[in-house]
């Protein structure tokens, strides 16, 4: 490999995209206006259906027994790890946490405006005999949508521009015949594929700080961990991603086939890795699904990153599993790259 | 005159065709080799395999009495027939883009000059005539200074004049001493460059040698055409006649003979067409079908 070839096919890849002044415009609008939007119809709104962790005797909800769990309109989920459990009334991704394993006592995030309604239901149900569950405050930040939302809306944003990124852009290259014409060269396939995987890495930081930072200035958001932290998960979420995209574009010669192969993996991540609701309460196979996807450990992390504070320790098993999926897809798609 | 690039046997195979069939040819230092054939005939892929983009799937190909190797890139260059560049990129960003993937590069100023690039060195490649362009992917086919130039119908789509410009560009190529091999289906073309043609048709190389050798051995004389229609009689062909379709032609070494015995016939002198055989002729007379197939 030289670094001359390699460093001209950046650079021509990069001036490429960034002179294209609609790509340009819409990696950068994209993820703004959805957080801006997400932020406006859910912020602070509490949703029309509760949820409800129950600590069950033996984590089986049939065999708990409270008044409060006859309650209508109110979803409750058996939960059994209780540190997990309250960890997700921080977050918000649970309203109320109530343990029926012995004396009855409920979690409440106080920050949280459906948190104060449910135990409000919870308070309406408890018999004057047995008296209200003891009450945790947990000592939860104050955390809103967009503080949650944030890490899905960037990981999503990564996730369209790692995959079409390079993708797309190689199966265009392979049809119209550029890759014919580099193909011409001494360039080796290992130099164009890693100028590639680099200039759409190089495009994605940049993207991302001016969308993180703008999104700080216009809304402000929760932060809690080590930036350096976030972005060698940004980093490994996205090398993961560009690896996911180099292997859609090694045989594909139709831009259609590329673009319907892109949308088929891309929407069921999207979807699926919790980045913009959480997948507490969905179907048990959603949920080992989500698992299979680079994006669901991807957005995990993060948001442990900025809502938790977590450090590389906390989330070294996530970093580890996308680098070893990157090294996976990226030897499979070395192997089966042609360029015609 | 030693070859420079040796073929032998090639054959290449798609799935239910044959599209090269047992090719061999080679392609003395210094000299323009013109591979002509109809649309289908075989002669880009011939020239795919030439180039080292395409393996054959039989047969040889030697360059400098070696196999085609990693080095053979840095040696040559090509201007493909259909291609595209990077796009968002101005002429002077492509030649310097191909400039860096070569060891070795040609001196850009003369090459934008002997390419006619001045022009529109800082247009973006997308806005760029069909001349224009093609004079470009030439000037990038001769970036890195090769000894061998492959051209793959470079004038085609081109108007009458910027296909003699672009032969002039081709001519000076030849001048600095480098080899040249043309895929092309213009017999002036192939007249005009070309120091050997080889015809392929239907995948196979049917004949080969200089342009003006071939026209004499298939054609020792001028060529008279007259209408089938215009024979009087029961239409009966003159000695040595030859009819393609609707059109007798003969071929003889004596033409104002030819002429006079066929207005002894009673030919109409207006019927008549005299000319000297070209090399479309020598097409039509060895494969029964026209150039552009």
């Amino acid at each position: 490999m030289t670094l001359r070839r390699f460093l001209a096919v950046v650079v021509a890849r990069n001036r490429e995209f960034y002179r294209d002044r609609t790509s340009l415009g819409w990696n950068l609008l994209f993820p703004l206006l959805t957080v801006l939007i997400f932020a406006f119809i859910f912020g602070g709104g509490p949703a029309d259906q509760y949820k409800v962790g129950v600590l069950a005797p033996g984590n089986d909800l049939a065999a708990a027994r409270h008044p409060f769990l006859e309650t209508p309109h109110v979803r409750f989920l058996a939960v059994a790890d209780e540190a997990e459990a309250i960890g997700k009334v921080r977050r918000h991704q649970l309203d109320l946490v109530i343990d029926l394993r012995g004396d009855p006592r409920y979690w409440i995030n106080e920050e949280s405006p459906s948190g104060r309604l449910a135990e409000r239901l919870l308070q309406a149900t408890a018999s004057p005999s047995a008296g209200m569950p003891a009450r945790e405050a947990v000592q939860g930040r104050v955390v809103r949508y967009v503080d949650w939302v944030l890490p899905g809306v960037i990981a999503t944003n990564m996730m369209f521009s790692c995959l079409w990124g390079v993708g797309y852009v190689i199966v265009r290259y392979r049809k119209n015949g550029v890759l014919r014409r580099l193909q011409a060269t001494p360039l080796s396939p290992f130099e164009f594929l890693s100028a590639q995987v680099v200039s759409r890495l190089l495009v994605v930081a940049v993207v991302t700080t001016m969308v993180y930072v703008l999104t700080d200035l216009l809304m402000g958001f929760a932060m809690h961990g080590s930036h350096l932290v976030l972005a060698l998960v940004f980093f490994a979420g996205a090398v993961c991603l560009v690896s996911i995209g180099l292997l859609v574009s090694v045989r594909t010669r139709s831009e259609e086939l590329a673009d319907g192969l892109l949308n088929l993996l891309s929407w069921p991540m999207m979807i699926f890795s919790g980045a913009w609701f959480s997948l507490e309460g969905a179907h048990p196979l959603a949920q080992a699904m989500a698992q299979a996807f680079p994006m669901t450990h991807l957005v995990t992390a993060a948001r442990r990153v900025m809502l938790d504070g977590a450090g590389l320790a906390d989330v070294a098993p996530e970093i580890a599993l996308l680098a070893g999926t990157t090294v996976i897809l990226l030897a499979i798609a070395a192997k089966l790259f042609r360029w015609s | 005159m030693d070859a420079l690039l040796e073929a032998r046997g090639l054959v290449k195979d798609y799935p239910g065709v044959r599209a090269v069939d047992g090719v061999s040819l080679a392609v003395p230092r210094g000299s323009c080799l013109g591979l002509l054939g109809p649309n289908g005939a075989g002669k880009t892929t011939t020239l795919e395999m030439l180039e080292g983009i395409t393996a054959p799937d039989a047969g040889e190909i030697r360059y400098k009495g070696r196999p085609l190797d990693r080095r053979y890139r840095e040696e040559i260059g090509i201007q493909f027939q259909a291609t595209a560049l990077q796009e968002f990129q101005t002429t002077r960003e492509s030649l310097a883009l191909f400039a860096q993937l070569y060891a070795r590069n040609a001196d850009v100023g003369q090459l934008i000059e002997r390419c006619q690039l001045g022009a529109f060195l800082d247009r973006d490649t997308r806005k760029l005539s069909g001349g224009q362009r093609q004079r470009l992917l030439l000037a990038i086919a001769l970036v890195n200074e090769p000894e061998l130039v492959f051209l793959d119908e470079p004038t085609t789509g081109l108007d009458p004049q910027s296909r003699r410009n672009f032969w002039q560009l081709i001519d000076t190529v030849r001048r600095q001493g480098k080899t040249v091999v043309l895929t092309t289906h213009y017999m002036e073309e192939a007249s005009q460059l070309c120091d050997m043609v080889a015809i392929v048709d239907r995948g196979r190389l049917i004949a080969q040698g200089a342009p003006a050798a071939l026209v004499r051995d298939q054609f020792p004389g001028t060529l008279v055409r007259l209408p089938r229609a215009a024979l009087p009689g029961d239409g009966a062909l003159p000695e040595g006649a030859q009819a393609r379709g609707e059109t007798i032609e003969i071929c003889t070494a004596d033409a104002e003979r030819t002429m006079h015995e066929l207005l002894a016939m009673g030919v109409p002198l207006r019927e008549l067409q005299v000319s000297a055989p070209t090399l479309e002729d020598v097409f039509l007379a060895l494969t029964g079908h026209g150039l552009r197939g």
